[in-house]
């Protein structure tokens, strides 16, 4: 469904490609996650994804179109929804309702059917009862959350989340991992951006980006093996697989693919 | 802080508020149009008792009104005062050598004072019952028209839509900006009026920096939700032109015409 085939993309006025010689494909109905340290270039990686880079060498391929050609943009943007950091940066109105219909509202859509579109989309992210509330009266997961449904309205095929957890607190960030979560088990893709490597857990595949190449692309299991790599990049293991190798290394017998707490402790204590 | 009404609109679901903001922009123009025309002092009840029609079906509060002259109040004793001076009469009242007070300049200035009272409540009576936002949707649908002449109609709806929204949270980044300054011992509260003008620097370049930042990520944002400008655009609210709003036209040109015979015949 996305194709990356040799992209590499350099900023203007910057001395290295913030992106070097990535290939990757990313296939219908899978949850990847994008992890890797400041400057790894992985928000720059979600930003090729609907275009709003545009490669500097390589190609990128959404739904069968090239990002490059300015014709597929709107359509490729329909296909890919996007959400990003900042909450209160990314939406437009002052009330609810109002702010999911503004995507749908752009495509010309029909004012009944945005209406619709609006009411399945806050259902979705269990806003419902919000929707006539203004913006800046919700908490910072509630706004995301309200982001993500004007993202919804779009009926998008892929939701790619750009780092869109790291500004809320923990209670925000449980909320919104949740909400995704249920929206790919309804058969959505997701390319999720974070720093938090215990939001992956639960993905089916990670990517792990070093100074603009993928260092790793493989299922959690395999990934967290490597946790010295993990560890090189700056990255942090999830706590969960950080007891499971000091256990390990103590000489306790416990097998590699235990990355969950309640794996953990089903290893630990297997009676129960 | 945080529970600013934007404006100085009250909720309500009184007639008035129901009716279409395109109705309510038209009225206040052909009410104001209305109150020019008045010649003479005695007429001006005829403004006077379309706006008190108004206030009762809107069931706004007198209260908001007079909270609306507030900042006007200096222009309207001022003027009340030039006008005494400056109308010259026959009818003298009394008589300090250098200067005559007149009947005529008397009248003058309770005229002149008054229509600008009735003008400033009627305006205001448009701001209290509409909200910013249906404002904004019915001042784009009227201008959308001169859009033949590349007025940007759309454009200037969308950028006060974006300023409606942000204010409270530019209110919320002043207040966080003003605590973190206060925290470094920045002082805010003393000195003379150029010495706090000079003290709020510190406020306004780190909001102004920040502003343009997020003003950024909407834009980025904004274009990932497919916004291409006005063009083959939607919306989700339509305003919708119903027999009351008819109505209430109708009988705002009634109290013009009325206004009109009164000039013609006398």
């Amino acid at each position: 469904m996305i194709r990356f085939d040799h992209v590499t993309f350099q900023y203007e006025k910057a001395d290295s490609p913030a992106l070097k010689d990535v290939c990757l494909s990313i296939a219908q109905g899978e949850f990847i996650a994008v992890v890797g340290h400041n400057g790894s270039g992985k928000s720059t990686l979600a930003k090729h994804i609907n275009g709003l880079l545009v490669p500097t060498e390589g190609t990128v391929t959404v739904c069968g179109m090239r990002t490059d050609d300015e014709n597929n943009l709107l359509k490729i943007r329909q296909n890919i929804g996007m959400a990003f950091q900042n909450p209160d940066n990314q939406l437009v109105t002052t009330v609810v309702e109002e702010d999911v219909a503004f995507g749908p509202e752009n495509l010309g859509i029909d004012p009944k059917e945005i209406r619709v579109r609006v009411d399945e989309a806050l259902k979705a992210v269990g806003m419902t009862d919000y929707a006539e509330y203004a913006v800046h009266h919700l908490s910072g997961g509630q706004k995301q959350r309200i982001a993500i449904a004007g993202i919804l309205a779009l009926k998008p095929q892929v939701l790619v989340l750009d780092e869109a957890s790291a500004m809320l607190d923990p209670s925000g960030r449980i909320e919104l991992l949740e909400t995704v979560h249920r929206l790919h088990d309804s058969g959505m893709t997701v390319v999720m951006v974070t720093q938090y490597m215990e939001e992956t857990t639960g993905c089916d595949r990670i990517v792990v980006m070093k100074g603009g190449c993928v260092l790793l692309d493989d299922t959690p299991q395999e990934v967290f093996r490597h946790t010295d790599l993990l560890l090189e990049s700056n990255l942090v293991p999830p706590e969960t697989v950080i007891v499971r190798d000091s256990l390990k290394s103590l000489g306790y017998s416990i097998p590699d693919d235990v990355l969950t707490a309640k794996q953990l402790a089903e290893a630990l204590c297997p009676s129960k | 802080m945080r529970d600013i009404t934007l404006g100085q609109f009250v909720a309500g679901n009184s007639v008035i508020h129901r009716l279409d903001p395109r109705t309510k922009i038209g009225m206040m123009i052909l009410y104001i149009a209305m109150t020019f025309l008045v010649k003479k002092i005695w007429f001006l009840s005829i403004p006077f008792a379309y706006l008190i029609i108004e206030l009762i079906l809107s069931g706004i509060s007198l209260r908001y009104i007079l909270n609306s002259l507030k900042p006007v109040r200096f222009l309207l004793i001022l003027m009340f005062i030039l006008n005494l001076f400056f109308t010259k009469g026959e009818d003298v009242w009394l008589d300090l050598g250098f200067w005559k007070l007149t009947g005529e300049a008397f009248l003058q200035s309770c005229f002149l004072t008054l229509r600008i009272i009735l003008l400033v409540a009627g305006a205001s009576m448009l701001t209290l019952t509409t909200s910013p936002i249906a404002l904004t949707d019915g001042l784009e649908k009227l201008l959308s028209p001169l859009k033949v002449f590349h007025f940007p109609a759309h454009e200037l709806a969308m950028m006060m839509t974006i300023a409606l929204r942000f204010v409270p949270t530019l209110m919320d980044e002043s207040d966080k900006i003003r605590n973190a300054q206060m925290s470094r011992g920045a002082d805010f509260e003393s000195g003379n009026i150029f010495k706090r003008g000079k003290s709020m620097i510190p406020i306004l370049i780190p909001l102004f920096v920040s502003s343009f930042r997020k003003a950024d990520e909407l834009a980025i944002a904004m274009e990932s939700r497919c916004y291409h400008g006005g063009e083959g655009r939607t919306r989700m609210h339509q305003l919708k032109f119903r027999l009351i709003d008819l109505y209430a036209i109708l009988i705002t040109l009634a109290f013009l015409a009325a206004m009109i015979v009164t000039l013609i015949l006398l």
